[in-house]
């Protein structure tokens, strides 16, 4: 990675890194025993373990001057990689949390490992070390070869993905030791949100600098989608964690919002997390590596714009769905359904658009694991979207809510759709990154796939049983007029489901462990690609020469 | 017409970018912004009073052990709910609440009016255990909180902070809060009276875990539970705005 760097920007790095680290410094003086100085420490030993690996290459030979007139792939090749360490860490922390459900004494009896602080290193672990990771990693590669321009910085674009890790280490760290705001999706401390928006303002920078490199003179799908994250989730990530710290030297802060408001701002950043995080980034990766490895253009141009709008309109209404008969205003919960009902007309767009393309390529889906992957992701998606709007109307969601039918809702979608897409955009991305003929073993990756897809279904099965019949349970009546079921009645009803679920993240999980060892062999031992077709940016002299998807 | 006007969109990075904010943007705006301006968002309730420093200490163990994650505290208004749980939440019995904890996900019973209606013993064996008192439970034990002494060092600042944000934290309130967290707990102690003359006769004083000498981390979610629903008597006195005729279709 330092190789690519010239000594210049070696000198760059160093500095941005002793800056991490007397932050870090500063953070550890201030905090002292407070969680704060702990993180303090981490920050600091994350500033010099980098530190070191510069220092160490530092006098290495200088790049090849000819390096501008290739892609910038090494930052990708990292992201891959961490992508898959935080898919293992976050699949198991969930098999372990699910665990727990059923077993309870799996905690250990110590703090730590509880049920309220694990949950959140799960969903922080998939939805921003696995999700986020894949969403960089693959913007990356996706702008360079849509564009046909070379990233815009040899620093920034580490800058933008190390810090997106340390970003994730200091949240998932500090839930175990009970630092958390409890805003759900976004628990980290008010530290680690305000170094989140230094590294999501670089990679804003970072990503409209290379789209003003292009040399397309229109700006690809995929690209208007992985625009729309990094916007909105800037803009969803300040308004909702403004907050302020008990002391500058303590981890604990209050948010400015109170009771209602702060309800109404929660579930709109949540939502829009699910929106912006979970849809928008990942439609991004559907629309170049669907194509990609289709080998067939996108259907229809037309369908692009209207779910594209549509979902970038529709979606910042719904938030309030999820405060259905809670004591926010009526309107706002009509408004919130409403909404949440138009959108499906977006989602099913981008669905029957990604399934059109596949007409004539139906033999490939049939033959080619990695397309199975995508075309699962398609069906999970047009799936968990109509099933997002059912659970929006007010009277379903009377049954529905606070139980563990939202699990699987949440789970089609995070399983079926979101880790489908991005298994099979790695396992596209993978061979031709690391300029390898094909995977280490095709059968491995069928293996993942009906794990994925057994662990998927046995999850989500369970969770709709559950939670449809802890929801009828509550709110059935005995002759006489009284609830017929104690709350504990309808626990004990869950027990079954909730070791159900366990065993479908436990395939899940067994999945995401064999994709990472298929790569792991793809990368060390198969053989380089003879097929030297040129994958290189235009830089006017080879017009036309790198391969890009058709519009 | 349309599609050309597209085309030319696609061609601007700063242009696109500045066309999602805007079409991202309306959703937020008009539901989140009213919220801070109509009256009605927020029913008046003149007898609700604000945690006790005690109570917010045991509130931030409740958020800490992510007890919201399993319990949610929002009562909906339906008649299953409100005959298994007590009278529906209204918005002002969180007015001071930050974060909100209405929860989104009921592992465990909802908790909005769990305050008095179980004992402090019973709470703290339950916490303890929760399968020596309910033994279908799947809830954690949390055992080393009887352990854990109480941080009360920084409640001073805790409470100035909540002012800093709008909640009516009083002067003595602020310049007692070490003593009133102690006295809250060590109802024979000087400090108890204190907690009365400043947070009201009904703010409950008791010996939380059974042990008055020593503070510690269970008596703090005690009490944070036993006040739940307590801090204002608005959701049984029908203080809301007279609700409209149910609509059947709705």
């Amino acid at each position: 990675m330092v190789q690519q760097l010239t000594s210049g920007e070696r000198q760059n790095a160093l500095v941005i890194l002793l800056c991490v680290f007397v932050a870090g410094l500063a953070m550890a003086a201030a905090g002292g025993s407070d969680p704060l100085g702990i993180h303090g420490v981490i920050v600091m030993l994350f500033g010099a373990g980098l530190g070191a690996l510069v220092m160490r290459s530092y006098y290495d030979r200088q790049p090849d001057p000819d390096r501008l007139s290739h892609y910038y792939d090494d930052p990708i090749k990292a992201g891959v990689a961490l992508t898959l360490a935080w898919a293992i860490f976050g699949m198991f922390m969930g098999v372990w949390t699910a665990a727990q459900l059923a077993w309870p004494d799996l905690a250990f009896d110590a703090g730590w490992s509880t049920f309220g602080r694990l949950r959140p290193t799960h969903t922080t672990g998939v939805i921003f070390g696995f999700g986020g990771n894949a969403l960089i990693a693959t913007s990356f590669h996706v702008v360079q070869r849509t564009s046909r321009a070379r990233l815009a910085g040899q620093v920034s674009p580490w800058f933008v993905l190390l810090g997106f890790n340390l970003f994730c280490i200091l949240a998932v760290t500090g839930y175990f030791m009970g630092v958390t705001q409890s805003k759900e999706y976004a628990e980290a401390e008010w530290y680690a949100d305000l170094w989140l928006v230094v590294v999501w303002v670089t990679y804003f920078v970072l990503f409209l600098r290379t789209l003003a490199r292009r040399k397309e003179p229109h700006i690809y799908v995929a690209n208007w989608y992985y625009m729309a994250f990094i916007v909105v989730v800037a803009i969803l990530h300040i308004v909702n964690n403004l907050a302020i710290p008990v002391s500058f030297g303590q981890a604990k802060s209050y948010t400015i919002w109170a009771g209602v408001q702060d309800s109404m701002v929660q579930w709109w950043y949540g939502h829009n997390a699910v929106a912006f995080f979970l849809t928008a980034g990942f439609l991004a990766m559907l629309y170049y590596y669907l194509p990609v490895r289709a080998q067939r253009p996108i259907f229809s141009y037309r369908l692009s714009i209207l779910s594209f709008w549509g979902i970038t309109f529709f979606y910042m209404w719904a938030g309030s769905h999820h405060l259905h008969y809670t004591a926010l205003p009526h309107w706002v919960q009509n408004l919130g359904m409403t909404f949440s009902v138009m959108l499906l007309v977006p989602s099913w767009a981008s669905a029957g658009n990604a399934l059109l393309t596949l007409n004539g390529a139906w033999h490939r889906v049939r033959d080619d694991a990695t397309l199975r992957f995508i075309f699962v992701a398609v069906v999970f998606y047009g799936l968990s979207t109509f099933e997002g709007s059912f659970l929006a109307i007010r009277p379903v969601n009377s049954l529905s809510h606070y139980t563990d039918w939202t699990v699987g809702h949440v789970h089609a979608g995070a399983l079926g759709w979101v880790a489908f897409i991005t298994f099979g955009s790695i396992y596209t991305l993978v061979p031709s990154l690391w300029k390898r003929e094909r995977m280490y073993s095709p059968a491995l990756v069928e293996v993942h796939f009906w794990l994925a897809v057994a662990g998927t279904l046995i999850y989500v099965f369970s969770m709709w049983n559950s939670g449809i019949l802890q929801g009828l349970m509550w709110r059935t009546y005995t002759q006489e007029g009284t609830l017929a079921y104690s709350f504990l009645d309808s626990l004990v009803a869950m027990y079954p489901y909730y070791i159900a679920r366990t065993f479908g993240g436990l395939l899940f999980l067994l999945g995401a462990i064999v994709a990472a060892y298929n790569i792991w062999m793809t990368v060390r031992a198969v053989p380089a690609t003879a097929d030297r077709r040129a994958d290189v940016p235009d830089t006017g002299l080879a017009p036309g020469a790198a391969v890009t998807p058709a519009e | 017409m349309a599609e050309l006007f597209h085309r030319k969109l696609e061609r601007t990075a700063i242009g696109f970018v500045i066309a999602i904010i805007a079409a991202a943007s309306v959703g937020g705006i008009v539901e989140i912004a009213p919220l801070f301006t109509i009256n009605q968002t927020v029913e008046d309730a003149p007898d609700l009073r604000v945690y006790t420093p005690l109570e917010l200490a045991g509130r931030n163990i409740y958020v800490r052990e992510g007890c919201y994650a399993c319990h949610s505290q929002m009562i909906r208004t339906l008649r299953d709910e409100v005959e298994r749980y007590g009278p529906y939440s209204l918005a002002v019995e969180s007015k001071y609440d930050r974060p909100m904890l209405w929860g989104s996900k009921r592992t465990g019973p909802d908790l909005a009016r769990i305050g008095g209606k179980y004992s402090d013993f019973w709470h703290v064996a339950h916490l303890t255990n929760p399968r020596d008192v309910v033994p279908e439970s799947n809830m954690p034990a949390y055992r080393w909180l009887a352990r854990t002494a109480l941080d009360t060092d920084d409640l001073t600042r805790h409470l100035q902070a909540q002012r800093a944000l709008g909640v009516p934290y009083t002067d003595a309130m602020i310049a007692n809060a070490a003593a009133d967290t102690f006295g809250q707990a060590a109802p024979d102690s000087p400090f108890a009276a204190g907690v009365t003359e400043r947070y009201g006769e009904k703010t409950q004083v008791s010996a939380f875990d059974g042990v008055a000498t020593q503070l510690t981390e269970m008596d703090a979610l005690v009490a944070y539970l036993q006040v739940l629903g307590q801090l204002t008597d608005a959701a049984y006195s029908n203080t809301a705005a007279p609700e409209q005729a149910p609509d059947p279709t709705n």
